[in-house]
């Protein structure tokens, strides 16, 4: 039995066998709409998470599976003090696979020690979020075809953003990814980040400050949102914060095949006018983590093939 | 200079980092060992270290599990004796896990909450000497 904890859990071999599957799926759904007959899937959400929960629901329906689970901790039995591990053991009798959020780092491993059927990771705290990342590198490869010889300007809180993080170490496992790091120096990416994975893999990346410098040479923007809280005091904040407000004047900087992309929620980083831009793809990106999370349900429950 | 006499059975930890003694007493858990004589050295002159801390124990060899010593300081000196007689020097190597010796200190790990959940660190680089958290990957700061 396979769980999912990291997106480095499955090789680059497996990740392109599984994007083929959703690529399968998004192409011809209706081949797949009864596979997951009489399945379940326990979604355990112990924070708040629309996206996530609903994009993992809406994938378990597709395949004609079915879906139980809480969407808080307070309507779980974790408000009892019960301990993930015998939470887990319970729903294991109820369920056949596990999607599982939880705002405390490590939790979804621990409970996939204790487990009778597969776990996924839906989040832990600031941890990891594996399938924001395959839904990140799904997009990525439909976009372009492949994965590789690709420019990828990752913009906004570089320090504090897991999906960031775990998209870094997850592209870097492919050919000639340049890598432009876009952040004000407050939220540049952590050290280890910059050493112990871009360093060490002798990846090709700089950092810029300003979103406009970078803007002309990606094929592919990856932004994320800068908080007021991250930074230590006002005056650079209101400094640096229309750097990162991707605009339509910005977007014209822009090559005209560079695609858009953002892991959601957008709050004010992205105007609003340029979602109407066909190199905005970030609503797309949202609709494929479906097909990525339908693939990964047939995957872990072995009913590939 | 102080004298200690030899033991029959046990182990002799030499090379200890000046001051790092009574780290390893706890670490290996040498207050718990019922029938069990430790002789602490603090501050012994060595020609490699300049000052050093020694630890004797007179114990059955399976009294303890020593390679938790490789996780602490892996330069030090393990001497097995046996009828009086060093028997072998064990080297040490940095333990692939460590389990319930330390503790992850990150708030937002489960095992901060997890009822009975192991303690347990990976060896996440060996030429850097990082363990990580296995739950959350925090790295011990400890060392």
């Amino acid at each position: 039995m396979r769980h999912l904890m990291s997106p480095m859990d499955f090789s680059v071999e497996e990740l392109d066998e599984l994007m083929d599957l959703a690529e399968n799926i998004e192409n011809d759904p209706k081949k797949y709409a009864h596979v997951c007959d009489g399945k379940k899937l326990a979604t355990c959400f112990y924070e708040p998470s629309t996206r996530t929960r609903l994009s993992f629901e809406a994938a378990m329906l597709n395949l004609g599976g079915s879906v139980l689970g809480f969407s808080s901790a307070d309507s779980s039995s974790a408000a009892k003090g019960e301990s993930v591990s015998d939470t887990i053991r319970v729903i294991s009798g109820y369920a056949d696979i596990c999607a599982m959020r939880h705002p405390k780092e490590g939790a979804p491993l621990v409970a996939s020690s204790k487990s009778l059927i597969p776990v996924i990771n839906a989040g832990d705290g600031g941890h990891q979020h594996p399938t924001q990342t395959l839904t990140d590198l799904y997009t990525i490869r439909s976009l372009y075809g492949n994965i590789g010889n690709l420019t990828i300007g990752l913009c906004g809180d570089l320090k504090f953003g897991r999906t960031v993080h775990s998209l870094i170490n997850a592209l870097i496992r492919y050919e000639n990814i340049n890598f432009v790091l876009i952040s004000p120096d407050e939220l540049r990416v952590p050290s280890y980040i910059r050493e112990d994975v871009l360093r060490e893999n002798n990846a090709h990346f700089k950092e810029v400050e300003r979103l406009e410098d970078a803007l002309p040479e990606l094929d592919i923007l990856y932004m994320t949102r800068v908080q007021r809280e991250r930074f230590f005091n006002e005056e650079d904040y209101v400094r640096m914060k229309d750097y990162y407000i991707l605009s339509k004047e910005k977007m014209e900087l822009a090559k005209k095949n560079m695609m858009v992309l953002h892991p959601l929620p957008r709050v004010n980083e992205i105007s609003v006018e340029v979602d109407n831009d066909p190199r905005a793809a970030y609503f797309d990106q949202a609709r494929k983590g479906v097909y990525i999370r339908m693939a990964l349900i047939m995957t872990l429950l072995d009913l590939v093939g | 200079m102080l004298n200690i006499s030899g033991i029959h059975e046990g182990y002799v930890l030499d090379h200890i980092k000046a001051g790092m003694s009574m780290k390893i007493y706890d670490y290996l858990k040498l207050g718990e060992l019922e029938g069990c004589t430790t002789a602490i050295i603090m501050n012994a002159r060595s020609n490699k270290m300049g000052a050093k801390d020694i630890i004797k124990i007179e114990c059955p060899i399976d009294a303890i599990d020593i390679d938790i010593l490789g996780f602490i300081d892996h330069k030090i000196t393990v001497n097995i004796i046996e009828h009086d007689e060093i028997v072998a020097k064990k080297v040490l190597s940095l333990p692939k896990e460590v389990h319930n010796v330390i503790k992850c200190k990150n708030p937002r790990c489960i095992s901060s909450i997890e009822q009975e959940l192991e303690q347990i660190f990976f060896l996440a680089d060996e030429k850097k000497e990082i363990y990580r958290c296995k739950y959350c990957e925090e790295k011990y700061r400890g060392k």
